[in-house]
């Protein structure tokens, strides 16, 4: 175990997190639950990175007074990473609600241990 | 000069054959291959009886699911064996987190010579005093042009899902009539007041992306906000005065074409070493940072279409 586990507290938070939403992946059976925690993965990721960019008493890459030394601003990528998780986490929760509404108008259920005994008793 | 074949000895030739096969008038097989006219399907209804019952029982058995003992057993086994996963996962990650460099030191290897780079010339080389914008919309503008083409992929994905036919789209609007919440006083007097702020707040954004916090697809989240508050009030009438499905292909086709030619351009100039026609203008004014301005407008339509777009589909099938 090192040192720094009480340093990293953000990280640590957002693995927990992490850990959350991945528990409702795998125990809940309803598939609306299974997408909120599939967004609670999203969001430990975007803590994650915003944690990685963070250097103590310094402020947002947004120029002040003409002041372009690295001495002055976090670091920028991360906070550019995040935008594209955000992106792609916002088009992947569409596309698995609307499979969502799909299923639903098929089998008049949002369970899915209901769905794959419907579907093994139609022989499929 | 051809000579004339008599109608028999035309017969014997092998393009007669030929052209008479091919046109179907003669089955080559037809005298020549033994066969027997095709007897009918009877079922055997005993022998299907008898399956049917013995597949329901062995059905029957397996996915009774309250009196099923090894079924019962194998939920709490996999329960189980789930959360002790996870907190094995936890653990790890803990450890390793206990591993990594302290928070918010610079000597963490994330702070490497990009960021350093970004820092130092980004104001000068993009000419926005936004870093990240400056980033994500030149330096990386490839990127942010694969995010927005991946949200246009995702609504028309969630178009081919969620789509309607003829039939179904009246009973569908006869639905949403029924369901959702029409001529609401309060939510109609509350959404004129705050559409247009929220919109205006929106542009706001978009326009000052490169000035400080904000961007294209923040405005363009915003506006797409307003738009769906404007619809509830509203209802669908109203909006689709001015916002329909030709309204959205317009506005995503001329905003992502426009962001394919405008970077187009300026990588073309960079690559190869010339001269741009974009002036980079004074860092700080609102014209400024060359194409960073109009990439966000263009960034933010889409995001906004692409908000109300899903909006729409979920609650009707289609807008």
């Amino acid at each position: 175990m090192g040192q720094n586990l009480f340093a990293n507290y953000g990280e640590a938070v957002s693995a927990i997190l992490f850990c959350i939403g991945f528990t409702n992946l795998l125990l809940q059976t309803n598939l609306i639950k299974k997408i909120i925690g599939l967004n609670i993965m999203d969001s430990a990721i975007y803590l994650f990175l915003a944690e990685k960019g963070y250097i103590a008493g310094r402020v947002a890459p947004i120029v002040v007074d003409n002041v372009t030394s690295t001495k002055a601003y976090i670091n920028p990528i991360p906070s550019g990473l995040v935008l594209t998780g955000i992106v792609v986490s916002v088009s992947v929760t569409a596309l698995m609600l609307s499979l969502t509404i799909r299923l639903y108008t098929r089998y008049h259920t949002l369970d899915l241990d209901e769905i794959s005994t419907q579907l093994k008793r139609e022989g499929k | 000069m051809s000579r004339k074949k008599t109608a028999e000895e035309y017969q014997k030739t092998f393009a007669f054959r030929f052209f008479r096969w091919l046109s179907g008038e003669k089955d080559p097989y037809i005298g020549k291959v033994e066969m027997q006219p095709q007897k009918e399907y009877q079922p055997d209804q005993e022998a299907a009886l008898r399956h049917e019952k013995e597949h329901d029982a062995i059905m029957d058995k397996v996915y009774d699911t309250e009196h099923n003992k090894w079924l019962y057993r194998f939920h709490r086994l996999y329960q189980a064996t789930s959360i002790l996963f996870c907190l094995f996962l936890i653990a790890l990650l803990l450890v390793t987190i206990s591993y990594l460099p302290p928070n918010g030191t610079v000597t963490r290897p994330v702070n490497n010579e990009v960021a350093e780079r970004y820092i130092e010339k980004g104001l000068e080389e993009t000419g926005a005093v936004n870093i990240v914008a400056g980033m994500i919309l030149d330096y990386r503008a490839f990127d942010t042009l694969g995010e927005s083409h991946v949200l246009f992929v995702a609504t028309i994905t969630v178009l081919i899902l969620l789509r309607l036919n003829k039939t179904e789209k009246d009973e569908a609007e006869v639905s949403d009539r029924r369901f959702e919440p029409k001529n609401d006083a309060i939510l109609q007097l509350v959404a004129t007041f705050l559409v247009p702020v929220i919109i205006i707040f929106g542009i706001y954004i978009i326009l000052n992306g490169h000035l400080g916090p904000g961007g294209g697809f923040s405005g363009g989240a915003v506006i797409g906000a307003g738009l769906v508050l404007y619809l509830n009030a509203f209802g669908f009438k109203k909006t689709e005065r001015f916002f329909t499905e030709k309204t959205y292909k317009w506005v995503c086709f001329f905003s992502l074409s426009f962001y394919c030619l405008a970077k187009s351009y300026s990588f073309y100039t960079g690559a190869n070493k010339l001269h741009s026609v974009i002036p980079k203008g004074t860092p700080g004014a609102i014209l400024s940072s060359g194409l960073i301005l109009p990439l966000n407008i263009a960034v933010g339509l889409v995001v906004a279409c692409t908000i109300y777009a899903f909006y729409a589909m979920f609650r009707k099938g289609g807008f």
